[in-house]
C-alpha cells in the first residue's frame, strides 16, 4: 500500500471526523498554534527590518546572521525548554515567536535596503518625513520580498507546530506522533497527509495575497529563501 | 549540567555524531550533485524552469516530519529516507540559486568566450559554472546548515542521529545530553559553513575579499 491509500482510508473514516481530538478541532488548532507565533513574529520583525533597512544601523550584523536560525534544531530547542521550565504556553510559543522573526525581518530589510535611492531621494525630495518615506513609498516597494519573509516563516511555523507534538501541543501533529507510539501508521500517514495539505494551502493563500496586494510592477517570481 | 556524563558517555555521542554527519552533510551534497545538471537545464531551456520552481515550492513547504513519514510505505524507517528527504528539501535550495547564478553571468562574458572559440559545453564548464560559484556556495550553505538541523526530527520516526539525545533527554528530564546535543549539531553546521566559505574562497580567488 502507498503512503496516499494508507492516508486517505484513515482520513475518509467518518469517525475520525467527530469529537475531541478528531480531524477538525486539530486542524484549528494548528491553524491557531502556527497563526499566534506568526502575527507576533510579523509585529516585530517588520518594523525592525524597516528601521534596519531605512537608517542601514545595524545591517552587518543582520546580514551576517541571516541564516543562523536555520542552524538551530526546533526539536532540541522545544524538548530543553520542557524539561527545564516544564510545559506552559511560553515553552511553544517563545521558539516559535523567536525564530519566526529572522526571515521576516531579514527579508524586510533587503527589500527596504534595496530601494532604488533615486526613489529615496524623490521622497525626500518631495517633503516626506522619514515615517512616511518608509511607510508610504519603502515598505510598499519592499512588499514583494517582505511576503517572501512572511511565506518562509509561515513554513517554518507550520513544521516547527507539527513537531511540538512531541512535548504535548496539540495540532495535527498529535496524530503523527500519537501513532508512532502506538506502532498505528493510519493516524500517522493520515496526519502527515493534512499536514501536507496545510502547507500547500499555506503556499496558495501567499501566492493569492502576493497577487492581492503587490503592485502589477513590482511582481516577480517567488523563491525558497 | 552534569558534566562527568559527556567522558562517560563519549562512544556514544561520537556514534551518533557520525550518524549525524552522514544523514545532514551527505544529504544536501547529493542535492548539490542533482541540482547541477538539473539547474543547468532549467537555465538552457527557459519553458523548463517554472514548472521546476513550482515542484521545487511546494516540495519545500512540505513539513519534515510529514516527509519522512509520507517516505516510509517506500522506503521504511531508514537511513535512506532521510536522506531522500534532506536530499529533497537541499534541491529546493540549490536549483534556483544554480539557475539565478548561471543567469547572471553577463551577457559580453559569454560573447567574449564564444569569439575565443569556446564551444557550448566548454564555456559552460570554464566560463559560466566558475562565475555561478559564488551563488550556488551560497545556497549550499543554507542547505547545509538546514540538513543538519533538520536530521535530528529522524529520531521521531527512530532514526539515530544526535537527535537520540533530545528524546532521550526528554523522557529522562535530564538536560545536560539536551544541552550537549544542541551545541553539537550547532557547532557542526557552524563548522560546514565555514568550510563552504573556504571552498568558495579558493574556487573564486578573483572575487575581492570584504
Amino acid at each position: 500500500m502507498s503512503f496516499f491509500s494508507y492516508a486517505w482510508d484513515w482520513v475518509t473514516q467518518s469517525a475520525n471526523w467527530h469529537g475531541p481530538g478528531s480531524i477538525p478541532p486539530q486542524i484549528l488548532a494548528h491553524l491557531g498554534y502556527s497563526g499566534l507565533p506568526l502575527l507576533i513574529a510579523a509585529v516585530i520583525g517588520i518594523p525592525a527590518g524597516a528601521v534596519i533597512g531605512h537608517t542601514g544601523r545595524f545591517s552587518v550584523v543582520v546580514v551576517n546572521t541571516a541564516n543562523a536560525w536555520r542552524a538551530i534544531p526546533t526539536l532540541g530547542l522545544l524538548v530543553l525548554l520542557v524539561v527545564t521550565l516544564g510545559f506552559s504556553p511560553l515553552t511553544w510559543l517563545l521558539p516559535l515567536v523567536v525564530l519566526a522573526i529572522p526571515p521576516i525581518l531579514v527579508n524586510t530589510y533587503e527589500g527596504v535596503a534595496g530601494v532604488d535611492p533615486g526613489i529615496r531621494d524623490a521622497a525626500k525630495g518631495a517633503g516626506m518625513t522619514p515615517w512616511q518615506q518608509v511607510t508610504r513609498v519603502e515598505v510598499p516597494i519592499a512588499l514583494p520580498l517582505i511576503l517572501v519573509g512572511l511565506r518562509t516563516a509561515a513554513i517554518f511555523v507550520v513544521a516547527t507546530a507539527t513537531i511540538a507534538a512531541y512535548i504535548g501541543l496539540g495540532g495535527l501533529g498529535r496524530f503523527i506522533v500519537d501513532g508512532l507510539d502506538q506502532y498505528q501508521f493510519g493516524p500517522v500517514a493520515g496526519g502527515a497527509l493534512l499536514v501536507i495539505m496545510l502547507a500547500v494551502l499555506v503556499l496558495a493563500f501567499f501566492a493569492l495575497l502576493s497577487r492581492l496586494v503587490v503592485p502589477v510592477a513590482l511582481r516577480k517570481q517567488g523563491r525558497p529563501e | 549540567m552534569m558534566w562527568s556524563w559527556i567522558p562517560s558517555n563519549g562512544a556514544q555521542i561520537w556514534q551518533y555524531t557520525q550518524d549525524h554527519i552522514l544523514l545532514g552533510v551527505l544529504s544536501p551534497l547529493i542535492g548539490l550533485a542533482i541540482s547541477l545538471p538539473l539547474g543547468i537545464a532549467a537555465a538552457r531551456w527557459r519553458w523548463f524552469y517554472p514548472p521546476v520552481l513550482t515542484i521545487v515550492n511546494v516540495l519545500y513547504a512540505i513539513p519534515a516530519l510529514a516527509l519522512f513519514v509520507a517516505l516510509i510505505p517506500s522506503l521504511g524507517l531508514s537511513d535512506t529516507n532521510v536522506i531522500v528527504a534532506l536530499t529533497l528539501y537541499s534541491l529546493c535550495i540549490i536549483v534556483p540559486n544554480v539557475v539565478a547564478g548561471l543567469r547572471a553571468v553577463p551577457e559580453p562574458v559569454r560573447q567574449a568566450a564564444t569569439a575565443m572559440g569556446y564551444g557550448a559545453l566548454r564555456r559552460l564548464v570554464f566560463v559560466e559554472l566558475p562565475l555561478a560559484v559564488p551563488v550556488i556556495i551560497g545556497g549550499l550553505r543554507v542547505a547545509m546548515v538546514s540538513s543538519i538541523s533538520l536530521a535530528s526530527i529522524a529520531q521521531l520516526i527512530g532514526v539515530y542521529s544526535l537527535g537520540y539525545f533530545f528524546i532521550d533527554g526528554e523522557q529522562r528530564a535530564f538536560p545536560t545530553e539536551i544541552y550537549v546535543a544542541l551545541v553539537l549539531i550547532i557547532a557542526l553546521a557552524l563548522a560546514c559553513d565555514l568550510v563552504l566559505v573556504g571552498v568558495r574562497r579558493a574556487l573564486t580567488p578573483w572575487v575581492a575579499r570584504s
